[in-house]
């Protein structure tokens, strides 16, 4: 019954959202441009490490546009779900409007974090696809693989939104939070790459510090059937478990929260 | 007498420019640090060219790469540009209208706000650089061309703020200029030099980007800092003729712009 609750305010939200940005149709032509520029220089950055015959320790060049297209279907889901509501919790704590979310018979979670969408991501949504069925037929794989794949990127998804979630929470103590942000996606920067192709600290730090291995690599991975599976476990524990925290932290952090005027 | 009187008033005005903005910026040095953590992304490069220029199929080798990126990020630091969204705001929320009524062109003032604050951030530019040389001492060496690496990097950021202060004009007729500067960073992020050394890039691609503005907004100042081979003169001279022509540009679309210009409730 709130699950169904749940769904219909679902689409009420991304209805009016997407009738709202239809009002910008130019800005969507611009949004599109630029994904396809960045996906030129992102082959033109790939190639420049292939070019010598060099190549990712055991990732041919097929290879490496997967774990590329994830990386860029992360960010389109990141432009589209994340960073239009998740940076704007900060808002509503500086004006006070947080009191409103607070006082709806509805998940004030659910309500900060799906607020929204913005279509700005759908190209690199598309473009992320679009390269990793171009790699995927490359290597002669089947449809399975690909239902396979949906699981570890859901995963990701997952992990990736609770990670941003608990960074927005935060601004309940510190209002100007959007420089944080800007540090996780410059971190996040780095699964453009699989992560073999790091050094030693590096490849420790993209995987326990800042998971960012089990965003892209673990996918990639999964799609091109070398499962190892303490590699998928731990992706799933990892995104189970920073769900599960990024909950907890938000009613943490709510128990700090004054309201503007009071 | 008269030419020291000439003087005085320009420099008055930015030392007190310099001073009012600098004292504003230590208001958010909590967030200068995130800034300067935010700009890695050389950092990220660095391993993986260091890792593939260990198997010796480049033309580099992997002490130099670390030193290279360690270059890229301290130029990047330094030369971070951000005027086109306070200008944007500036002109969507009439704020320019007050401005235009000062006796000083309101660029000057954005021009100080980013130099003050770049010093404001060059304590935590130099704790991290610090910090990264204790950790990876093959990344010590003394810088090359000092004198012309810092100069280049002064030009270089004069020359991002010139070219980000044009876009910025394009406010005056359409409502989302920033479009045109993210579409323009990308182009920076790839053929600056950013995400690899010039020198890797295939012959036909690196003629026609030594024509472009973008090489000399990090390549050739990182370059010159670590010692890579760099003509000197020529480098200098086209930043200088890429800086001048984005000032005509600029003085141009500036006054047709005014023109333009309505302000909010004018």
């Amino acid at each position: 019954m709130t699950l169904q609750r749940y769904f219909r305010v679902l689409r009420l939200f991304w209805e009016v959202a997407i009738a709202a940005e239809l009002e910008y149709r130019l800005n969507f032509v611009i949004a599109a441009l630029s994904s396809l520029t960045a996906l030129g220089g992102n082959l033109f950055g790939l190639f420049l490490f292939y070019r010598t015959g060099y190549q990712f320790q055991g990732w041919q060049w097929q290879e490496a546009l997967v774990v590329l297209g994830v990386f860029t279907m992360l960010q389109g889901f990141a432009a589209t779900f994340l960073s239009p509501n998740l940076n704007r919790i900060v808002k509503h704590v500086q004006e006070g409007t947080l009191d409103f979310v607070l006082l709806k018979p509805i998940s004030s979670q659910f309500w900060l974090s799906t607020r929204t969408i913005s279509p700005w991501g759908f190209p690199d949504l598309v473009l992320g696809l679009v390269m990793i069925v171009y790699a995927g037929t490359q290597l002669g794989l089947g449809l399975d693989r690909y239902l396979v794949a949906i699981v570890p990127l859901a995963l990701g998804f997952m992990s990736l939104y609770s990670l941003w979630f608990m960074l927005g929470a935060t601004s309940i103590w510190f209002v100007k939070i959007y420089n944080v942000t800007e540090v996780l996606r410059s971190f996040l920067e780095a699964g453009r790459f699989p992560i073999v192709a790091y050094p030693a600290a590096f490849r420790i730090f993209f995987t326990f510090v800042i998971p960012v291995a089990f965003l892209t690599t673990v996918p990639a991975q999964v799609f091109l059937g070398r499962i190892e599976v303490t590699w998928l476990a731990g992706a799933a524990l990892l995104a189970m478990g920073l769900f599960f925290i990024s909950r907890l932290f938000w009613r943490f952090a709510l128990r700090f929260y004054t309201s503007a005027s009071s | 007498m008269a030419l020291f009187g000439y003087l005085q008033r320009p420099l008055r005005i930015i030392q007190t420019l310099l001073s009012v903005y600098y004292a504003y910026m230590l208001e958010y040095r909590a967030e200068l640090m995130f800034w300067v953590l935010s700009g890695s992304f050389p950092l990220i490069l660095m391993g993986l060219w260091q890792e593939a220029a260990r198997s010796g199929q480049f033309d580099l080798d992997p002490d130099t790469v670390v030193r290279y990126f360690l270059a890229v990020f301290v130029v990047r630091q330094l030369t971070v540009v951000w005027v086109i969204w306070d200008f944007e705001r500036e002109v969507l929320e009439g704020k320019l209208s007050p401005l235009l009524l000062q006796p000083l062109d309101p660029g000057w003032r954005h021009f100080c706000s980013h130099l003050a604050e770049r010093l404001a951030r060059l304590p935590f530019i130099a704790i991290l650089v610090g910090l990264f040389l204790w950790l990876y001492p093959v990344a010590r060496q003394q810088p090359a061309h000092l004198f012309w690496g810092l100069l280049a990097t002064g030009l270089a950021f004069c020359l991002r703020f010139l070219m980000q202060y044009t876009y910025a004009m394009v406010a005056f007729w359409v409502e989302r200029a920033t479009a045109i500067e993210q579409f323009s960073f990308l182009l920076y992020t790839f053929f600056s030099g950013m995400v690899a050394p010039l020198t890797l890039f295939p012959e036909a691609v690196r003629t026609i980007v030594f024509w472009t503005p973008f090489p000399y907004l990090i390549y050739v100042p990182a370059s010159l800092l670590v010692g890579l081979p760099i003509k000197i003169g020529q480098s200098i001279g086209v930043t200088l003729i890429w800086c001048l022509i984005f000032w005509l540009l600029n003085r141009l679309f500036w006054r047709l712009g005014l023109k333009h210009y309505g302000g909010m409730g004018a």
